[in-house]
């Protein structure tokens, strides 16, 4: 908690988030429409999985701001000197992502909605699905991040890294937004257990792993 | 005989069944009309290529483990998972590629979004990024934990990709255009061939790992030495300080 007190803070002062990462999911909308053409129905049928790619590739920001976070001025050192358990630094670092992402996901979220003429329906899915989804997109990226941390590439090794590794979650979360906007959440009840399972095994994963890692780097 | 001799004496025996399978495969067997005829051939080396990457990154991930627990931790697995990796991606590659040229004439595509081919795709990117992540050109002693970690975090992932990629299929696109049943009545001589091929890829694949291994060992050696070389260096310098106000 104190961790993610500290990032959200930092976040809080800087606004880089606000102000750069959030944008970039907007943008990433408006490249999606010239890419299909603002053909409408197409848009509106693409529509969850083109959310899902926009929050993907803003995820990758995110993770990038929140171990540069990190790597200036030697904080890192700061965090390992904390005498914080490695498990809890994890849970909060992946916390203030998660945060990040949930705010990004509602803006991103509104553009969607407006620009590719979507109708919502099943919010009780789209709420489980996205937070499931989002827990699980948060903790693989922090993994992830500790691990490429202080290293010469982490900017582009980070990417290669997470976004294979989060296939499934990219699947699931679109395919249950996919049914809950078709008006069959019936089918979405499967990907969203499918989500919560990931999120659950990388959290406990990036539990375990995590204080050796920042110990390491 | 020495290590070295072995080692020539395996290599020989590797060519010589790689040799056989080309023989085998490309003369012996028969083509078959529901596998795209002469293009079934290519078979026997898409199932050998699948079999050794599997393999390759098994012990990848054997060698990460035995790295981690405290008391197995040697450099050399750190050094086994990386050359085993490294040689595993290869032969994914070479398994997506033979298999392209395969399907496109006997499905009529290059590509399905086939449950097992989506997941070998990113199977291979999961890897291609360990692979990155063993060249940044850490310490070694820094490289060795986290390239444990992401293996063995990219081998449980492969289930769970494998899972939601079938899922994925069998939800949405029900009966593939395709069911490829690699055990349709096999002819005596393709099983043959077949066998043969897995045993000569394998071989193959034990030769390309020690040498991508002894070549690891030799590049750690060689920072080791420069290393000592370099201590060398300073303490004689010193000395030499030492000794010229004395």
């Amino acid at each position: 908690m104190l961790v993610a007190g500290k990032d959200l803070r930092i976040e809080r002062r800087s606004r880089v988030a606000l102000q750069q990462i959030v944008p970039f999911g907007g943008i990433v909308v408006l490249v999606f429409a010239f890419a299909l053409d603002s053909d409408r129905t197409l848009l509106s049928r693409a529509a969850p999985g083109l959310f899902w790619a926009a929050v993907l590739l803003a995820m990758i920001l995110a993770i990038g701001r929140s171990f540069a976070v990190e790597e200036a001025n030697r904080a890192r050192d700061g965090l390992r000197l904390s005498g914080l358990d490695g498990g809890a630094i994890f849970l909060g670092k992946a916390a203030a992502v998660a945060a990040e992402l949930l705010v990004l996901e509602v803006v991103v979220g509104i553009a969607v909605v407006v620009m590719y003429d979507v109708t919502l329906r099943g919010a009780l899915v789209l709420v489980c699905a996205g937070i499931a989804a989002t827990v699980g997109l948060a903790a693989t990226g922090t993994v992830y991040g500790v691990l490429a941390g202080g290293l010469r590439a982490r900017e582009t090794l980070v990417p290669l890294l997470v976004l294979p590794a989060v296939m499934p979650v990219m699947l699931g979360a679109t395919r249950s937004f996919q049914a809950a906007l078709d008006g069959a959440p019936g089918d979405a009840w499967p990907w969203v257990q499918l989500l919560v399972a990931f999120a659950v095994l990388i959290v406990a994963a990036g539990t375990v792993a995590f204080g050796p890692l920042l110990e390491e780097a | 005989m020495t290590a070295r001799t072995w080692k020539r004496l395996f290599l020989a025996a590797t060519l010589v069944a790689l040799g056989a399978t080309a023989v085998f495969a490309l003369w012996v067997t028969p083509p078959r009309e529901e596998q795209g005829f002469e293009a079934v051939r290519l078979l026997y080396l898409h199932v050998p290529c699948a079999w050794v990457a599997y393999l390759a990154f098994g012990i990848t991930a054997f060698a990460s483990l035995l790295w981690l627990v405290p008391r197995t931790r040697s450099a050399t697995w750190d050094l086994l998972a990386g050359a085993s990796a490294e040689v595993g991606v290869v032969f994914t590659g070479l398994m997506l590629v033979v298999g392209s040229l395969w399907a496109r004439p006997t499905w009529g595509t290059w590509w399905e979004w086939d449950a097992r081919l989506t997941t070998t795709a990113i199977l291979f990117f999961l890897y291609l990024g360990y692979l990155a992540l063993r060249r940044t050109g850490a310490t070694a002693a820094e490289r060795g934990k986290r390239c444990a970690i992401a293996a063995l975090i990219a081998f449980a992932d492969v289930p769970i990709v494998h899972f939601s990629v079938t899922w994925w299929q069998t939800l949405h696109q029900q009966g593939t255009v395709f069911n490829p049943q690699l055990d349709v009545k096999i002819d005596g001589s393709m099983a043959f061939t077949l066998v043969l091929a897995v045993a000569a890829f394998t071989m193959l694949y034990g030769y390309l790992v020690l040498e991508r291994f002894e070549l690891a060992q030799l590049e750690e050696g060689r920072e080791e030495r420069e290393l000592q070389h370099a201590i060398a260096e300073r303490v004689r310098a010193e000395r030499s300080e030492q000794v010229v106000p004395a």
